[in-house]
């Protein structure tokens, strides 16, 4: 950056101003095919292998949309609580840029399949905020664009552009929200937890991965700022592409304090796209956005509308599965956990692998340990996602398992957790390889407890005089003397059964 | 019912990327102008009962199953390229962006 942006603190800011926001979102679609011809979506492909004359855009070629593409945007519709339009049409956005061949996107102007709705998002301290949804609508991706002869692939500086047309035309939902007021500081806040939201949301309808990180799920930030107590909104930038939900939240924060400061300055906002620097969390001026009547929206002529009968939308409706936030309230609920716990699982990105390790047979508690202590924070350590560890929900599911049939203490468990991570196998060979069993045999039990008790005679007669608290450096002796493999809790029953004392 | 002016015509001729000269901005916006009247017709005809038509077939919900049919080989994609290069479509620089 060769110019700086002026600031004024996010406080300061504030102090003057109240944020609106407007968020906008794509999500590919996960289908196997495109919205409007049966080429290919899978990632990877060489380039251009996966087109054919209607992604093209070759004259006379006819496109027919997808039905797993309506269903899926139906079922996003409705799990946003929207109306699901009864007659709606696509139309061509026209516009001159060699990401689309057609020279216009299909898109849906003003006949959305969903509109109307809401989302119920929780914030860090677990309050709700109830983001409004304009409406959600069905259109199709573009083309992939490699500038040669500039700086790292930008525009500026290139000599000319390659196009790869595999991403052409895989289906996209955008949704749209009404303006975001009244969130005020919390704002970026809100945005990051509304996009969050709406991931998990469309992971759990099973209609896209939406993985940020690989563009199939991207947000537009659109903020404005007015003076406290004026009604009328001020006039709005709209940040494209920002594709991490940490960027979501400093995008709308840098567009904040910049915004503040040409406002303060006396200088106006100019409605324009800007781009979003992952690496020094600020955004720099993009086009001066074109008005919406120069796109020249009509209604595609080749394709016919889509009328959802209500009955199939009732099917779709009642084939949902449970939502994200009303499976947390019930898992909240059901597992006696705070909402500031159920936060941290979700900061971890721990709640489906928990979910998982129950499902393969662990106990609720046990999962939540594992993977919130010893494995969040290996995971922290090696500076990978918890999902991306070497180890998976049904290997922490046996450990739990043999610590609960007293094969493994938590102190061994966490040696074969190590293992596993370490690439030494399954559980049970790491248990095997390093000869990791709690001693049981009681025999060997008696004698180490026997020696324990004889080689520190000033703690027995004070566990014998009542001090029940005091074994803990006989059981202590004990574990040592079995490296460790010792049950301690079977321990402790029997140092207290050698001294005759009884707990309690 | 007024037509289209001559400075509609430029603007359009400036989104859809057509370089026209003073003569033919002022004869397309004749020949536009006489379209549009003519289709404007079509409007007096047609009352509050007759919905709007863009198709002109009664259809709805023609949809096709999610499967995969074969695609055009990058060959075939690229054959009618005025110039390709890395098997992708090459095209001049984009201005006016970044």
């Amino acid at each position: 950056m060769t110019t700086t942006t002026d600031l004024v603190s996010y406080e300061d800011a504030l102090a003057s101003y109240d944020p609106v926001m407007g968020l906008e979102v794509h999500v590919e679609l996960g289908t196997k095919t495109k919205m409007f011809c049966g080429c290919s979506t899978e990632l990877g492909a060489e380039p251009n292998s996966q087109t054919c004359p209607t992604c093209l855009g070759m004259p006379g070629a006819l496109p027919v949309v997808n039905a797993i593409g309506i269903e899926s945007a139906i079922k996003i519709g409705l799990a946003l609580n929207c109306e699901i339009a009864e007659w709606c049409r696509f139309a061509r956005k026209n516009y001159f840029y060699p990401d689309m061949p057609k020279n216009f996107q299909t898109s849906q102007y003003d006949e959305p399949i969903a509109f109307d709705g809401y989302l119920d998002v929780q914030l860090e301290d677990g309050e709700t905020f109830r983001v409004q949804i304009e409406r959600a609508h069905m259109e199709e991706d573009t083309g992939k664009s490699l500038h040669v002869g500039g700086a790292t692939g930008r525009i500026h500086g290139a000599s000319h552009s390659l196009l790869d047309y595999n991403r052409a035309g895989i289906p996209l939902i955008e949704i749209v929200t009404k303006p975001i007021e009244g969130a005020g500081a919390r704002a970026p806040e809100v945005a990051r937890a509304y996009v969050r939201e709406l991931r998990e949301l469309i992971k759990a309808l099973g209609v896209s991965e939406a993985r940020m990180e690989q563009g199939q799920m991207r947000c537009d930030v659109n903020l404005s700022l007015r003076p406290h107590g004026r009604e009328k909104f001020g006039t709005r930038s709209e940040t494209k592409n920002v594709n991490s939900l940490r960027s979501v939240e400093r995008a709308a924060r840098f567009e904040i304090q910049r915004h503040a400061a040409v406002l303060n300055g006396g200088g106006t906002i100019i409605q324009e796209t800007r781009h979003f620097h992952e690496d020094t969390g600020s955004t720099t001026s993009g086009r001066v956005k074109e008005e919406a009547e120069d796109y020249r929206y009509f209604p595609e002529p080749d394709l016919v509308p889509i009328a959802p009968s209500r009955a199939w939308v009732e099917e779709i409706r009642s084939g949902l599965p449970e939502l994200p936030l009303a499976r947390r309230n019930r898992l909240l609920a059901e597992w006696g956990i705070s909402a500031a716990d159920m936060q941290s699982i979700l900061n971890a990105g721990a709640l489906d692998l928990i979910l998982a390790s129950i499902d393969a047979g662990a106990d609720a508690a046990s999962a939540r340990k594992w993977w919130m202590g010893e494995l969040a924070r290996s995971a922290n350590e090696s500076g990978v996602p918890l999902d991306g560890l070497a180890i998976t929900p049904e290997q922490v599911a046996r450990v739990t398992e043999l610590v609960s049939k007293g094969d493994l203490n938590d102190k061994l468990a966490r040696q074969v957790i190590e293992g596993v991570l370490a690439g030494e196998g399954t559980p049970d060979e790491v248990v095997e390889k390093r000869g990791l069993k709690v001693v049981s045999d009681e025999g060997a039990l008696t004698t180490a407890v026997e020696e324990a008790i004889a080689g520190n005679p000033g703690i027995a007669d004070k566990i014998r005089g009542g001090k029940v608290a005091a074994a803990g450096a006989l059981v202590g002796a004990v574990m040592k003397a079995t490296r460790g493999q010792a049950d301690a809790a079977r321990v402790k029953e029997l140092i207290l059964e050698k001294l005759g004392v009884s707990e309690g | 019912m007024p037509g289209i002016t001559r400075e509609e015509v430029a603007h359009l001729a400036r989104l859809a990327r057509l370089e026209l000269k003073p003569e033919e901005l002022e004869h397309f916006a004749g020949q536009l102008d006489d379209i549009i009247g003519a289709v404007a017709r079509v409007s007096e005809v047609a009352d509050q009962d007759v919905p709007p038509t863009s198709h002109p077939l009664p259809l709805t919900n023609v949809m096709r199953a999610d499967e995969v049919r074969p695609s055009l080989t990058p060959e075939q994609a690229l054959s009618g390229a005025p110039a390709q290069e890395q098997q992708r479509f090459k095209v001049p620089q984009i201005l006016g962006e970044d």
